[in-house]
């Protein structure tokens, strides 16, 4: 396949993927491409949710703009920096509690500026401060198998905070939570992510989450994950899930992933088959 | 699920009558009455083949026997130092205070080398997934030496050691460590990936993954791995002990077998398992304090 020649990119975007592609185990016999010709700009302070059918391969997506794998073509930078390892500057956040069970509450926020071996007291205020921008400033001395699942998340979230990233990237965060809380839980990370101006990278298989949040919603096609379409949101916040323009979008949103869902099911159905 | 852990912790918080004792006394009660039936079924069980003239008592003396004359039995538990030449074999602690030595000089074998052999272990273990040259320079060979029983190193404890403590408490290191290690290697590879990339996106070097996440997280399983082979520990040192080492549980059992006394051999069997027993409560203890993080999973299968 000949490759593309990359498109200029400017150095202000908070993240730029040319071409990017993974494939897993590659050169074994268990290889498998996971995506393929990503090209995607993020500006900064901007909401992007990607949306596509399980396992298309945006949670690889996510984790290559970490740093946290090495991706097999391709290049991303955030803002001046070429990625090639894990920086503080892209947070992640994870479906699961990513809590270190044996910390408190402030211990796990403060844990980034411990690594760093900032004194004690600094450690605390600024955990103190993280914490009550999520609303949790009294589970400080709380262990996280005394959270529940949402407010795990939240500590999850002021943990990311307290690293004061440029870009946070959010793995299906809310994926595990239940309707109510995780409505609740999308106005929270709204709020948080006007008033920290770092851009967001939101994973989600959810229409809904995708309606509520983002700017611009990214939608995936089935594996290999390739960019199917790019659809700007331009519905004011606070949004109303009901008002057509919503309903609207989500129809579109459906109409977009069908066919990648039915390709999806298809591929697996072989696979079994098999 | 998570919620579900917390709606069993609450129980205890939903009021009661008040009622003489809390539940959580009420609870031990119930395991010692248990615990004190099963042990009671068993010796009535024994005393009953004993009455009926099925169990002989010069062979298989029942539990009134062995454990009814205590004074009797202690006169076994020498601690003198009576080979040594100028020592009055009379002299030396009464036999109560024997006994407590006996049992003090053999806990403090298995507790040492546990200690011993779990810095051992969890060092090795760990060097062996944070370098890897010194992973394929050592793991073939630990691997190789894993499943040979402690038994077959008594006889090098002996060649190194000579006899006396050391050659016990390397028994026990033995027995334990390389199961350890492998284990500690086996609980590295399954720690959660989630908590090791959290470190990561935070700017965390290796070592600091290492020292801050991986060895607090394998921690739980080790001590349950420890706890495991504590049976085995009392088990070798036994063994270590009845080849010469002074005084010690395994120097009096090898004493009864020798003078056919199958009385005292059944005193010992009882008083080790007593032991065996309280150690076990001992580190489960220590594993709650220790580990206060760990849920109490144990009440999962008992709805079963």
């Amino acid at each position: 396949m000949a490759s593309k020649p990359i498109q200029p990119f400017s150095r202000q975007e908070a993240v730029v993927c040319r071409g990017i592609a993974k494939t897993w185990a590659e050169g074994t016999p268990r290889a498998h491409e996971a995506l393929r010709d990503i090209d995607l700009d993020i500006q900064p302070g901007e909401f992007v949710v990607l949306l596509g059918p399980s396992g298309c391969g945006k949670s690889t997506l996510l984790y290559l703009i970490a740093g946290l794998e090495a991706r097999s073509r391709g290049e991303i930078w955030s803002f001046d920096d070429a990625v090639t390892s894990p920086s503080p500057d892209r947070s992640l956040i994870f479906q699961e509690t990513s809590l270190f069970p044996w910390l408190s509450v402030w211990q796990n926020v403060a844990f980034g500026l411990s690594l760093r071996g900032d004194p004690l007291e600094e450690r605390r205020r600024a955990a103190e401060a993280a914490l009550a921008r999520v609303g949790l400033a009294e589970a400080m001395e709380k262990r996280p198998d005394e959270l529940s699942g949402g407010m795990r998340q939240r500590v999850a979230v002021a943990r990311a905070l307290t690293m004061r990233p440029k870009v946070l990237l959010m793995d299906e965060p809310f994926a595990a939570l239940d309707v109510q809380t995780r409505a609740k839980m999308q106005d929270f990370l709204l709020d948080v992510w006007r008033d920290s101006g770092a851009s967001v990278l939101f994973v989600t298989h959810s229409i809904d989450e995708a309606v509520a949040l983002a700017d611009r919603v990214v939608v995936f096609t089935a594996r290999p994950g390739r960019i199917k379409s790019i659809i700007p949101v331009d519905l004011p916040r606070p949004r109303d899930p009901f008002a057509p323009e919503s309903e609207s979008l989500r129809r579109r949103l459906m109409e977009e992933l069908r066919s990648e869902v039915d390709r999806a099911f298809a591929e697996q159905e072989a696979l079994v088959g098999a | 699920m998570p919620s579900e852990l917390t709606a069993g912790r609450t129980v205890t918080d939903v009021p009661v009558a008040p009622r003489f004792f809390t539940l959580e006394q009420r609870a031990a009660l119930g395991r010692l009455g248990w615990g004190t039936l099963s042990v009671g079924l068993f010796f009535g069980i024994w005393e009953l083949l004993w009455y009926l003239g099925i169990a002989d008592p010069k062979l298989l003396p029942p539990p009134h026997i062995f454990l009814g004359n205590f004074a009797d039995q202690a006169r076994f538990f020498n601690t003198a130092t009576r080979w040594q030449i100028g020592v009055n074999p009379a002299d030396g602690p009464s036999p109560y205070e024997a006994v407590a030595i006996t049992i003090g000089a053999t806990s403090a074998r298995v507790f040492v080398g546990l200690g011993i052999a779990a810095v051992l272990s969890i060092t090795i273990g760990v060097l062996i997934r944070y370098f890897q040259f010194f992973e394929k320079l050592v793991l073939p060979t630990l691997t190789l030496l894993s499943p040979v029983s402690p038994i077959a190193w008594l006889p090098v404890a002996i060649f190194i050691f000579g006899i006396g403590n050391k050659p016990a408490v390397f028994m026990v290191v033995i027995a334990l460590f390389f199961h350890m290690v492998l284990s500690t290697i086996s609980q590295i590879d399954n720690v959660n990936r989630n908590l090791i990339n959290v470190a990561r996106t935070m700017g965390a070097s290796k070592r600091q993954i290492y020292w801050r996440v991986i060895i607090p997280a394998i921690l739980p399983q080790l001590l349950i791995v420890l706890r495991l082979n504590l049976f085995g520990a009392w088990m070798v040192v036994l063994v270590a002990e009845s080849t010469g080492v002074g005084f010690g549980l395994g120097q009096v059992i090898m004493l009864a077998r020798n003078t056919f006394n199958p009385s005292l051999v059944f005193f010992t069997i009882a008083v080790i398992g007593l032991l065996g027993f309280l150690s076990d409560w001992a580190l489960r203890v220590i594993q709650r304090r220790a580990l206060y993080w760990v849920p109490e999973t144990a009440g999962v299968l008992r709805g079963l």
